[in-house]
């Protein structure tokens, strides 16, 4: 891998060499999921996708949103909104982790002079009804990837099994970019005619939204939005299968997971906001949770769940 | 005789599972070979992060032939019979020989079964083994069905002898056994063959891999305290994580790093915690200093710039963390210094239980009762309320947020920070002691008033609502609460009696719980019982002192709480007999004494049972125990016999054999003696006087005899055995001693 010699020079050389390797390795090159999440798993492409007998292999990066994370864009690490890379294979390869390695040799990581680690690490969304099992892989001692294969997501046990790599990327690049303050990360080519900062991206915006996310952010309203979004899951899901107007059979499993994807949304704000005691919380969750797996039996009856009429 | 050589070769097994994993692969192997008949000479487990091996030597090359004779129906029976037996043994007719019996001629069959080759057997036994492995938690991946801990991608399996080896026939799900196996991750060579266990070691020691985690372990202990000791400093033991760095390492290289002066001020605890936590690094110590100055990290490679580039990584990432945990010490030793009241504030909305309220309502109820135990430590109630209300402070700071496991340590930080004495310091760590049976006890007064009030306001609050642990289940850790009160009072040698606190704490729970609680009601209900003790009693007077109704809330009590507390006193009696049995007092022996008035005091308790097990030990005390029941069988059949009871007027004018004589002598002597001593609670003293009455019993069992024909002799003689079995209850329940 003859291009690969350099060291990478900025944090979207980073995501474009991931991109490339990975479409090398046979992914679909997918592109973010338009709702606001806390993590890439949460993408259609990871989570309904996971279900079901048909093969899938997809990569994306997605903006993911963690409202208790803001730091006001002071903390060297610490963001409310970051990025997540994402990969997601079904069935999981015989030699998925030597395909993660390659993609650590990609970015630059010299495996002769890291310590690369797969330490246990079991993954577990209580909003999701998922869990997996895998590792955290540590580069001298650093976290720098997720590794897990899917075992069951929204209550159904998965078959295949798909595995899962997330990298966090800001913190991926620091490393790799020698950086130590995430705002001091070139974010384009620094030899660029507008060489730009991670800061000059998103020093403004994290402040901005650490102030609304922390004390601004309407509560009533939220908490409003996120019974709105629980109704609507329930009546997209309600609705008979064939559409009377098409006479199509059509489930609407996408359309309800983006309510569901919103209710566990509005539900991180307010856990930020601090107005949901430690009782009411796993109350929330386990509201989430019963739209999830309500939005997965209804993805299974779909063509790309593998139903097949 | 062959040897057999297995490795289950996966992607990276959690390092908490290796040694386990290694073991269960063993004996499951192991048994099953032996059950087919195939014994060995010597078996060897061993794990690496990714790998379970197990080496047999001295394995049979075949199961050996087994001969059974079957007795069948008699000669003549109806066919069906004949067929069902020829059936199960699997024989045709002519196979079974006839043979002559008392009972007539019966068919016999003769069955033998040959034996198996190894390599059959052993494809069977591995892969059922394989197939019902027990993980903890184990996964599928890809398309496949099979289960494991984490991807299964090769199986080793080979015997081999003097001629040579060959590779055990087999497929799972897919994996063909073969003779192959890989090295180190980024250090091998890639796949190879081998012949033999040393074989297969040797080359996986070429190829960067030991396989021995003991040899990873003391490799990497060896190397760290080195290091560590030509810089004048030491190493700080911890086996837990030096057990799990040998389980993430095939190839320990062991690296030292600096920690940045910036962070030299952190508590050494925190730096401790921290480091071990995130990185599993070993902290390394100055002896001088006591200060944690240096850690030492485990790599699994050697690397062409030694390390450098993996140690650079490493100190940049614990720069990173300490950074997070001196934020967190800064942003606590702010608001310590500030008095910690914004703790205590927000802990008022933390839920401890649903149903026994906040972490403020539990703070505010056991600081009550940690003043009432004043004078039962010794110590002044208001430092004792100081610390009580002080004790759970830290569970709002940060650091203990990031680091729960700090509880406590960090309240001692932060209580000096907030100016709080040193005793209330000492309680805000101590009070958690101890926490398992060979934990620590506190002894400070301060300490122990708080560590008695936290467990007891647990125990009682849990039982209150009726959450009592139940067989293996005990989510609120209360038989370690139990103990804990149990051991606290006992190292201490204080005076408690538990009754009274029980029903104390089980009304502010109540008080709770309540719908409508009258305050002033709760208060006086508890003001008599500090006074009198006994919740019944005080129960009336305090209904006769309220003179309008008395709310319905106070009237369900009066059966509720005694109740309640009568089944937590008995929980407590089954955890003192755990504990007692651990130093030998044996549980009939505890049953007696449980059985004397003044069983809610623990130490009292203790004390008799000890004394009573030593003198149970000595030839008096098992001869006296055998008079005692001997007096107390006479007595009660003959009770039983006459419908009266002979429990007074014994006269020694009625006496007429001298040992009955000399009997009434010595009860007349030690029978004060030992109801003083029951009363001083000597009762090495009391044992004494028990002593000194064995001979006579015994010697008046020889002589007389208690069933005489004159009745008065008769009478009198069942009114002394009364006498002796009355001195023997006042100091325990005999009769429930076995023996």
């Amino acid at each position: 891998m003859a291009q690969y010699d350099s060291k990478p020079r900025s944090f979207q050389e980073i995501i474009l060499r991931l991109q490339t390797y990975w479409a090398e390795k046979g992914c679909a090159m997918m592109q973010p999921y338009d709702m606001e999440v806390g993590a890439g798993t949460f993408h259609p492409a990871t989570t309904l996708r996971s279900l079901g007998s048909k093969p899938w292999a997809a990569a994306y990066v997605q903006p993911s949103r963690r409202p208790t994370d803001g730091r006001y864009g002071e903390n060297p690490n610490r963001l409310q909104h970051y990025y997540q890379y994402q990969v997601l294979i079904k069935p999981s390869p015989p030699h998925l982790q030597e395909l993660y390695l390659g993609s650590l040799a990609a970015i630059g990581i010299d495996m002769d002079l890291h310590d690369i680690r797969f330490v246990e690490d079991d993954w577990e969304s209580p909003t999701l009804g998922a869990w997996g099992l895998g590792w955290e892989v540590w580069c001298d001692g650093m976290e720098v990837s997720q590794f897990t294969y899917f075992q069951q997501v929204g209550g159904h046990d998965c078959h295949p099994v798909s595995g899962e790599l997330t990298y966090g990327l800001e913190r991926l690049a620091m490393y790799v970019l020698g950086v130590d303050h995430v705002m001091d990360m070139p974010f384009n080519d620094p030899q660029s005619p507008t060489a730009l900062s991670y800061g000059d991206v998103f020093k403004q915006t994290e402040q901005e939204y650490s102030r609304w996310n922390f004390d601004v952010a309407n509560t009533d309203v939220l908490l409003k939005h996120f019974e709105e979004a629980e109704a609507e899951c329930e009546t997209i899901l309600a609705q008979e299968h064939v559409d009377p107007k098409t006479g199509k059979r059509i489930i609407m499993a996408h359309p309800a997971y983006d309510q569901c994807i919103k209710a566990s949304h509005v539900f991180n704000l307010l856990d930020a906001r601090g107005v949901i005691s430690v009782t009411e919380r796993q109350a929330y969750i386990g509201r989430v949770r019963a739209l999830a797996k309500q939005c997965a039996d209804a993805f299974v009856l779909t063509e790309a769940g593998g139903y097949a009429a | 005789m062959p040897d057999l050589l297995i490795e289950l070769f996966s992607e990276e097994i959690p390092a908490r599972m290796q040694t386990r994993a290694a073991d269960d692969l063993k004996k499951r192997v192991t048994d099953g070979l032996v059950e087919a008949g195939l014994t060995y000479a010597a078996a060897q487990g061993f794990s690496t992060p990714r790998r379970l091996t197990l080496a047999l030597d001295g394995l049979l090359a075949e199961s050996p032939t087994v001969r059974e004779e079957r007795k069948g129906p008699k000669v003549g029976a109806p066919d069906k019979a004949i067929e069902g037996f020829l059936r199960g043994a699997g024989l045709t007719r002519d196979a079974l020989e006839e043979r002559e019996t008392p009972k007539g001629n019966v068919y016999f069959a003769l069955i033998e079964k040959p034996g198996r080759p190894a390599a059959e057997l052993i494809a069977e036994v591995l892969e059922n083994t394989i197939r019902n492995f027990p993980w903890q938690k184990s996964m599928r991946w890809g398309a496949g069905s099979l289960r494991w801990v984490r991807p299964l991608h090769s199986i080793l399996c080979i015997l081999s002898d003097e001629s040579g080896h060959e590779v055990v026939p087999m497929d799972v799900d897919g994996i063909q056994a073969s003779d192959t196996t890989e090295g180190h991750r980024f250090m091998g060579s890639g796949r190879f063959a081998v012949t033999g266990f040393e074989d297969y070691e040797a080359k996986l020691k070429r190829d960067h891999v030991i396989l021995n985690a003991t040899e990873r372990a003391e490799h990497i202990w060896h190397d760290a305290t080195n290091m560590a000791f030509a810089l004048g400093l030491e190493v700080v033991e911890d086996k837990g994580l030096l057990a799990e760095v040998s389980g993430l390492v095939e190839w320990p290289v062991v690296l030292m790093g600096d920690i940045a002066e910036d962070f030299l001020g952190l508590p050494p605890e925190v730096l401790q915690t921290s480091m071990k936590e995130h990185q599993k690094f070993f902290s390394v110590r100055n002896p001088k200093t006591n200060r944690i100055e240096k850690f030492v990290t485990v790599a699994n490679r050697e690397t062409s710039d030694n390390g450098a580039t993996i140690l650079a990584g490493n100190q940049k990432v614990l720069f990173a963390r300490l950074s997070d945990a001196k934020f967190f010490w800064e942003n606590d030793i702010r608001v310590a210094e500030a008095g910690a009241e914004a703790w205590l504030e927000s802990l008022n909305n933390v839920t401890f239980h649903n149903k026994l309220g906040t972490q403020g309502d539990r703070i505010a109820r056991f600081t009550a009762l940690a003043r009432e135990l004043a004078p039962v430590v010794g110590a002044d109630a208001d430092v004792i309320g100081q610390a009580a209300r002080f004790a759970k402070a830290d569970l709002s700071s940060e650091m203990v947020y990031e680091f729960p496991e700090l509880q406590g340590l960090m309240g001692r930080y932060y209580a000096t920070t907030a100016s709080l004495s040193d005793k209330v310091a000492a309680a805000a760590e101590e009070h958690y002691s101890p926490l398992g049976p060979s934990d620590d006890v506190p002894s400070a007064p301060v300490s122990v008033a708080v560590a008695l009030a936290d467990k007891l306001d647990t125990l009682t609050g849990f039982w209150a609502i009726d959450e009592k642990p139940t067989g293996s289940k005990d989510p609120f850790a209360l038989r370690r609460a139990a103990l804990g009160v149990i051991r606290l009072v006992q190292e201490n040698d204080l005076r408690l009696p538990l009754d009274r606190y029980f029903d104390m704490q089980l009304l502010r729970h109540e008080a709770h719980q309540g719908e409508a609680v009258r305050e002033n009601e709760l208060n006086s209900l508890l003001e008599e019982i500090a006074e009198h003790g006994v919740f019944g009693a005080a129960f009336k007077t305090v209904q006769e002192k309220i003179e309008d109704m008395p709310s319905s809330w106070l009237f369900g009590l009066e059966d509720k709480v005694p109740d309640t507390s009568r089944d937590l006193l008995s929980f407590f009696h089954d955890r003192l007999k755990v504990y007692l049995r651990d130093e030998g007092v044996r549980h009939d022996v505890i049953d007696a004494c449980i059985a004397m008035p003044g069983n809610d005091d623990l130490n009292l308790l203790v004390k008799r049972a000890r004394a009573l097990e030593t003198f149970l030990r000595t030839e008096d005390g098992e001869n006296l125990l055998q008079g005692f029941k001997r007096a107390n069988n006479i007595v009660s059949q003959a009770e039983e016999k006459d419908g009266v009871e002979y429990s007074f007027g014994a006269d020694v004018k009625h006496a007429e054999d001298h040992t009955e004589k000399a009997l009434f002598a010595v009860l007349d002597e030690q029978e004060n003696a030992i109801s003083s001593a029951i009363e001083a609670e000597d009762f090495a003293a009391a044992m004494g006087g028990m002593a000194a009455l064995r001979a006579p019993i015994d010697a008046f069992f020889e002589a007389v005899q208690v069933n005489a024909d004159n009745d008065i002799t008769r009478r009198n003689r069942l009114n002394l055995l009364s006498r002796i079995r009355k001195i023997c209850l006042g100091v325990a329940d005999l009769a429930r001693v076995e023996g």
